[in-house]
């Protein structure tokens, strides 16, 4: 490791060894605390904005967050990915039910086809997930000599516009080509979904563009708000609910 | 083991409108009719309440009210040198599943298709000879009109509480409608939606070119509705999450609203969910079906249901799949051009153009899924002559909004970086400011686009796929290019800052991105047993008691959308089967 900065898989290791600290410093509350308030009141849960990974290892968490944070940086429209949690959405979409394959015929043999027959890999959404990581890091350590989130902005910025144009050579264009959309696919949606799936946080996405979210009784405004910009914040089901 | 059950007099295979249309008008004649739903019951109130269904993920991204590819798909393939492989998601269209089927989730667009569709071959011979229309081109007259059909379509709109102006009452032109279509007895019973920014633009547009735009027909009740039948319909709220969603308004005109409940408040019907019909089955002498055999998706036992008459309802798709595999008709041989099951698959074609305009505040979270502004001169426009452009059929143009949700619609203009800052600052201004023009066209049955049963990959039941080849032919790049050159005319005419323009180009048919669910053709209608395999009440011409109702009886498609004529044909069946069928069964020819 010639960094000489702190690296963050390093920083995560080093809490992870002191987690319980960590944790109850965050939390604010200690147990005698807690006891003594439940006779006034319930215990609020603690708030952490750390990112507790649910899929991701290490390395993953590393790769994502950096892509996340490149693509979407911390500018005049939005705050970093990470701290939009684009990051923290990919990470419990390929968790959960659609990262492990719901709704993909999966039986065999497979083919390559050509692209007009659309998806054609083995792998679930978190499989390719995991491999594509695996093949851009590789091409990163090739090219650069270390692997995607420790490079240079514009290094990334180069590997991106290789990975979206299908000029990496991962063995196979459809790797190539399904990596890059699944990738592109996660960070807007998680930028854009509704913030109960742990992305758009604070309704940034829906901020940027003025979106007003679920709320969807237009039935006046369909005709007072013609060719004008629809007042108030965006809603989320959350507050809905 | 397979258990077989009491015989009924009607058993139906899905519960869309047609088969939500048919449970009702049958069971209210007085037949006992079981409904077999693959998917599951939904409730309204709970299933597509407000917020839960305001969620785009789940419902346009992940596709939740979706046929589930994993255990049911097909496989594709653009022509027959290919190797035809898995579907292995959804992308191209998006047949429904459950109780509603796709008409839970579509936008609502119903139009009457004319004669010149019904009589498309003899209307191009007359009009252009015999030469005109290619060899492989196997489009036929349906041996249905127009005026067969009237009452009907009349009837389904104001079940389906269809919101609308017309253009043509009875021979006389009205203002505001659409001039170009066939002549309508009564006004809709419901006003048009009212317009949105980017279909007053549209239209003003339009009229400067001297076309001939009019609010688009659709099942969004405009204002609070009551049916014929007692349905009550609230007034749609341009909420902005139509297609792909249910509506929690009551406002769209679908089964499960419409039909449906009032089927399930007879005791002659009984809805089985759940429940996915394998096979048609036939007796032994080859005049009559006797039945459907099923599995419960709840315990994976398999029935047999008896049934004096046996319909199929199901998505188009899926009723070919399940005449294939019952081996009803003989299946399609595109080399020698012999056989019936699996002919004439057809599809749409489209075309759009994005315009931005500098400070414009389009709100493309309003709208109804009927929002569109539309003309038709290049499609029911009889002047349109077709003879210098060489290309039979037509294509709708339109500018409107229907479902634009930030996840599917970021418009930017084309070359803007797609991340980082720069690609922020046009997201921020593009959603705001850009509308959107399209162009669907019809597509024309062709000797090489058509359905067969695979022969590698198999459902979860361990039947075979059913095989789907296609792709546009010469006739629909021509269309297309046509319509791009109008839409960039209709573009520049309207001085945009910016505008990614339509392109003429032409690319084989993918199944990746989202087109039209507006499959058809496969067991179609026609005159004679020997160019179809339904006659013009969709019964069978082999065996009398097996009736086919969906847009697989399309013998092409039309650049309207399919639901019209389908609710129109599917009340007209009822009426066949009410009213002479069940008194003296057999052909009603």
């Amino acid at each position: 490791m010639s960094d000489s900065k702190v690296d963050r898989r390093d920083f995560i290791k080093t809490t992870v060894v002191g987690g319980a600290a960590a944790a109850s410093a965050a939390g604010a509350v200690t147990l005698h605390e807690a006891q003594a308030q439940t006779e006034n009141e319930p215990v609020q849960p603690a708030t952490t904005s750390a990112a507790g990974y649910s899929f991701l290892n290490l390395e993953e968490a590393a790769f994502v967050e950096a892509l996340v944070d490149h693509m979407i940086p911390a500018d005049q429209f939005t705050p970093r990915g990470t701290d939009v949690g684009v990051n923290i959405f990919i990470d419990r979409a390929l968790a959960g039910a659609w990262g492990k394959g719901d709704r993909l015929y999966r039986s065999g043999p497979w083919r390559e086809g050509v692209p007009a027959q659309g998806y054609q890999l083995p792998l679930t959404p978190s499989e390719l997930y995991r491999e594509g990581i695996q093949l851009t890091n590789a091409h990163c350590n090739m090219t650069y000599g270390r692997s995607f989130d420790r490079l240079e902005a514009a290094q990334r910025e180069e590997v991106l516009i290789a990975l979206s144009s299908q000029k990496v050579d991962f063995g196979s264009e459809s790797i190539a080509r399904e990596f890059w959309n699944i990738l592109y696919q996660t960070v807007m949606e998680g930028m854009f979904s509704d913030p109960i799936y742990g992305g758009n946080r604070n309704k940034v996405g829906w901020r940027m563009i003025g979106f007003p979210g679920v709320i969807g009784f237009n039935r006046e405004h369909v005709k007072n708000y013609l060719d004008r910009e629809l007042p108030g914040e965006p809603i989320s089901i959350e507050d809905m609910s | 083991m397979v258990t077989r059950l009491p015989e009924v007099d009607v058993v139906i295979v899905g519960m869309g409108w047609a088969g939500g249309i048919l449970s009702k008008e049958l069971a209210e004649a007085g037949l006992r009719v079981v409904g077999l739903e693959r998917g599951q019951m939904r409730k309204p109130g709970l299933d597509y309440g407000v917020p839960a269904i305001r969620d785009e993920l789940r419902y346009r991204s992940r596709l939740d009210l979706m046929q589930d590819v994993a255990r049911d798909t097909i496989t594709i393939r653009n022509n027959p040198s290919q190797e035809a492989l898995p579907m292995r998601r959804l992308g191209s269209f998006l047949p429904g599943e459950g109780v509603g089927g796709t008409a839970i989730h579509w936008s609502g667009h119903t139009w009457r298709w004319t004669d010149m569709e019904f009589k498309i071959r003899s209307y191009y011979e007359d009009r252009y000879g015999r030469d005109f229309i290619p060899n492989d081109m196997t489009v036929q007259d349906w041996g249905i009109t127009y005026d067969e059909l009237e009452p009907y379509y009349e009837h389904f709109e104001r079940i389906a509480a269809v919101s609308g102006k017309a253009g043509n009452l009875r021979g006389e032109i009205q203002e505001g409608g659409n001039p170009f279509e066939a002549p309508r007895q009564n006004e809709y019973s419901l006003p048009a939606l009212s317009p949105i920014l980017s279909n007053i633009k549209f239209t003003e547009a339009a009229q400067n070119l001297g076309y001939h735009p009019f609010p688009r027909p659709s099942a969004n009740a405009s204002v609070a509705y009551t049916n014929p039948d007692g349905v009550n319909y609230g007034a749609c709220q341009y909420c902005g999450y139509c297609q792909r969603f249910g509506c929690e308004a009551n406002a769209k005109g679908s089964p499960h609203v419409a039909v449906i409940p009032l089927a399930m408040q007879s005791p002659n019907f009984e809805l089985r969910t759940q429940a996915w019909a394998s096979k048609v089955l036939k007796d032994s002498d080859g005049t009559r079906v006797t039945g459907v055999a099923y599995t419960d998706l709840m315990t994976g036992e398999e029935y047999e249901q008896p049934a004096g008459i046996v319909i199929l309802a199901a998505y188009a798709i899926n009723n070919v799949h399940l005449m294939l595999l019952s081996e009803i008709g003989e299946p399609y041989d595109p080399v020698t051009q012999t056989g019936i099951i699996g002919k004439n698959y057809s599809y749409q074609c489209n075309r759009a153009t994005v315009l931005f305009f500098e400070g414009s505040k389009f709100n493309p979270f309003i709208n109804a899924g009927g929002s569109y502004a539309t003309f038709d001169d290049f499609n029911t426009n009889l002047d349109f002559d077709r003879e210098p452009h060489d290309f039979v059929g037509g294509y709708t143009m339109a500018g409107g909004f229907n479902t634009y949700l930030p996840i599917g619609w970021r418009p930017v203009p084309n070359g803007t970086p797609r991340w980082g800052t720069a690609w922020k600052a046009a997201t921020a201004s593009g959603f705001q400011s850009a509308m959107r023009i399209n162009a669907t066209g019809s597509v024309m049955s062709n000797r090489y686009n058509y359905y067969d049963l695979d022969s590698t990959y198999q459902n979860a039941l361990g039947q075979p796929l059913m095989r789907m080849t296609f792709d546009y032919q010469e006739n629909e790049h021509k269309l297309l290019a046509h319509s791009a050159r109008i839409m960039n005319e209709m573009a520049a005419s309207m001085n945009p800052t910016i505008v990614n323009p339509a392109t003429e180009g032409t690319t084989p048919w993918s199944v990746v991105p989202y087109q039209s669910t507006h499959n058809t053709g496969g067991a179609i209608m026609g005159t004679s047993p020997d160019t179809s395999a339904v006659n013009k009440y969709l019964q069978n011409w082999d065996y009398h008691n097996l009736f086919v109702v969906g847009a697989n009886v399309y013998p092409h498609n039309a650049a309207y959308n399919p639901t019209g004529p389908l609710g129109a044909l599917t009340y007209w069946t009822a009426d066949a089967i009410k009213n002479r069928y069940i008194n003296n069964p057999g052909s009603l020819l």
